[in-house]
């Protein structure tokens, strides 16, 4: 049930292929304007990449949330899904994993070519890679907690920034700091296993709370 | 014998608490607003100048006291919300909603007064220290619970999601608790612990004056709150139009 709940979203998501672009066209031009607002300055640029791309990552991410749920509670999937015999916690982690699929793995590939805008050196590339590859599952999966929670209300997209940001900024400092360390020559080591835990951790709680808020949210 | 013993369940019905919160407000409120006032003369009046900051110091005697109430109201906040999702109490979630205010507002006295004591004593308004950080992040935390509250028409929902909130975001406070232990940052370690206390016995005393006045404060302020809380929620109920209001 879980290989095919996958499936099915990643295919309904092909077949809605522009909201899925439009996440990444807006993380494209996010972190495009930052140059343009604070001035091209290399040394500039380049200490302020991290966290301009990391922030991007958490904002693109933020407006794709609605999309894990909001398709199938509209036509009354979503409360079919929960009744099943199946626990919830794996149909969240299977429309979790489809959405990751969908929305960030295509962040996390653009990624280092935006950090080339910033004038990054190649290590700090891939660290940027690793810490958004580490990074953004963890984004998804407490988005997710965000999303159940709001489903259906009026002012949804704005209501779940404000939940789901305070509970992002763990990860968001982390993630950057990985990339600052190594920007400024340290070993980034110490905040990519930080942002390891934070995976660990929250793909084993988050699902529980969501398949919570689900289940308050569809009766 | 049995018949002697207070059937304390009885008072998790709304109409049987109302009466019973109106009856222990003054008796909170009174000595809260007496603490406040032996404790601001304490503090303002009696606790000698600090050596090294001189009398700007004296707004620790709020800040202190405001941080304390900010995160422990949150955990009774979460504790409420808990009781009221997991047994379907109503009047639990009332209180849960009643806190949250509270609880708001104390966290944005000890940001406020903590700004106002860092400018003279750190030379900055702020700092993006864990502590300081992780208090902002709580008070995010109660506006989220108080928008999800009052996004949802839906009471019963609004209560069983505010829950949820609340009980994911409950990992903060032991982060803003410890995070002068785990992180060496600007803002100071404890002063007092259980075994000893680093300040003059007039400051220890006013700090603690005025920990139990903002406590009492708390409660004697959540049960009026509250009070209106069960009046909104149960207009429909006959019992209400026979309370005296």
């Amino acid at each position: 049930m879980f290989g095919w709940l996958v499936w099915r979203d990643l295919i309904l998501a092909w077949r809605r292929r522009a909201d899925v672009l439009a996440t990444v066209f807006f993380f494209i031009i996010v972190t495009s304007l930052f140059p343009l607002g604070i001035g091209p300055e290399r040394e500039t640029l380049k200490t302020i990449a991290p966290g301009v791309v990391w922030v991007a990552a958490l904002l693109a991410s933020m407006l794709s949330l609605g999309r894990i749920f909001g398709n199938d509670y509209q036509d009354g999937t979503l409360e079919q899904l929960v009744l099943t015999p199946q626990p919830t916690y794996l149909v969240v982690l299977a429309k979790v994993l489809a959405h990751w699929v969908v929305s960030e793995l295509p962040l996390v590939v653009i990624a280092p070519v935006l950090g080339l805008q910033f004038g990054l050196s190649e290590n700090s590339l891939v660290i940027v890679m690793a810490s958004l590859m580490l990074g953004t599952p963890v984004l998804s999966v407490i988005g997710s907690i965000g999303a159940a929670l709001t489903l259906g209300l009026r002012a949804a997209n704005v209501l779940v920034a404000l939940l789901v940001l305070p509970l992002y900024i763990p990860v968001l400092i982390f993630g950057s700091g990985a990339v600052q360390a190594s920007v400024t020559g340290s070993s980034p080591q110490a905040w990519l296993l930080l942002l390891a835990a934070t995976l660990v951790v929250s793909l084993m709680f988050a699902p529980w709370a969501t398949s919570a808020a689900l289940k308050i949210s569809v009766e | 014998m049995s018949n002697r013993r207070i059937n304390w369940y009885k008072y998790a019905a709304p109409a049987n608490f109302y009466p019973l919160a109106g009856k222990m407000i003054p008796f909170f409120a009174v000595p809260a607003a007496i603490l406040f006032i032996i404790g601001i003369y304490v503090g303002f009046f009696v606790a000698p100048t600090d050596f090294q900051q001189g009398e700007s110091y004296r707004i620790l005697f709020i800040h202190v006291p405001a941080a304390w109430m900010g995160m422990f109201l949150y955990v009774m906040m979460a504790i409420y919300a808990g009781i009221g999702w997991a047994f379907n109490a109503r009047l639990a979630s009332m209180m849960a909603q009643a806190i949250s205010t509270t609880g708001a507002i104390f966290t944005f006295i000890s940001l406020v007064t903590g700004s106002l004591w860092g400018r003279p004593a750190w030379g900055v308004w702020w700092v993006w220290d864990a502590r300081l950080t992780s208090t902002l992040i709580l008070m995010f935390l109660y506006i989220g619970f108080i928008s999800l509250q009052s996004s949802i028409d839906d009471v019963r929902r609004a209560d069983r999601a505010g829950a949820v909130l609340a009980l994911v975001g409950v990992i903060n406070v032991p982060i803003i608790y410890f995070s002068v232990q785990w992180w060496n940052s600007l803002h100071q370690g404890a002063t007092i612990t259980a075994k000893s206390f680093k300040m003059a016995p007039s400051m220890l005393a006013a700090m603690l004056i005025m920990l139990a006045a903002c406590w009492i404060y708390s409660i004697a302020v959540v049960l009026v709150r509250v009070r209106y809380i069960i009046r909104e929620r149960e207009q429909e109920a006959p019992w209400l139009a026979e309370a005296a209001v």
